[in-house]
């Protein structure tokens, strides 16, 4: 897919090497092969919209940002729950599809499942075509 | 850039915008003060610079938009050594 991932906290680069060397390492061989960056003091994250002050870290919140720098996408959640890698894939491949072909992708679409060519021939037409 | 390995070093953003993308890194200044949110779909993501670790390099100076022509996922997460 030829994505570059940013993984960004609040924790400085230091904490970020050892999390890395002590525990990641044993989940994932070799460790996690992204930069982890340091938002000591949560700029980055009041910007994006997900910077908790009372606790002082960023919560969850992941942004898929196309190749012309615009934002695509963003989830944001509380911090009991974590995402979903097969979401963020399918939105990625979506967004790509879309972007390579000019066609528009209905809810739910997987790759490879029938995508919409949108103009005036469409309208009305839709459930001609996809049926969830 | 090369990093000093002192403990203070505050990540930048949101960073104004740099006036062609051939402007060297040190012309970018650091946009004014802002508590507001800037992030929205459909608009350009706000640049950013933030001191990283990188399995196999060690710490550098990362910058969102060194990214730019690519497709780039940010994710945010609480901290490290946390349980989800």
């Amino acid at each position: 897919m030829g994505v570059e991932v940013l993984a960004i906290s609040t924790d400085s680069r230091f904490v970020h090497q050892i999390w890395q060397e002590q525990e990641l390492s044993k989940m994932v061989t070799g460790g996690v092969p992204f930069p982890m960056l340091s938002d000591a003091g949560g700029k980055i994250g009041a910007v994006y919209g997900v910077y908790d002050e009372t606790a002082g870290v960023d919560i969850r919140g992941r942004f898929i940002i196309d190749p012309d720098f615009v934002i695509r996408a963003m989830e944001v959640l509380t911090p009991e729950v974590g995402r979903s890698p097969d979401e963020l894939i399918r939105q990625i491949k979506a967004f790509q599809h879309a972007r390579n072909t000019g066609e528009v992708l209905p809810s739910g679409w997987q790759p490879g499942e029938a995508t919409l060519q949108p103009g005036p021939a469409l309208v009305g037409r839709v459930w001609e075509k996809w049926k969830p | 850039m090369a990093l000093q390995e002192g403990c203070v070093q505050p990540a930048r953003g949101p960073l104004g915008p740099t006036p062609g993308s051939a402007a060297p890194a040190a012309a970018t200044t650091l946009a004014e003060e802002a508590k507001d949110v800037l992030a929205r779909v459909g608009r350009e993501a706000p640049d950013f610079e933030a001191n990283a670790f990188v399995a196999g390099v060690g710490f550098k100076s990362v910058k969102l938009s060194d990214y730019k022509g690519r497709w780039i996922v940010v994710c945010f997460y609480p901290g490290d050594f946390t349980f989800v």
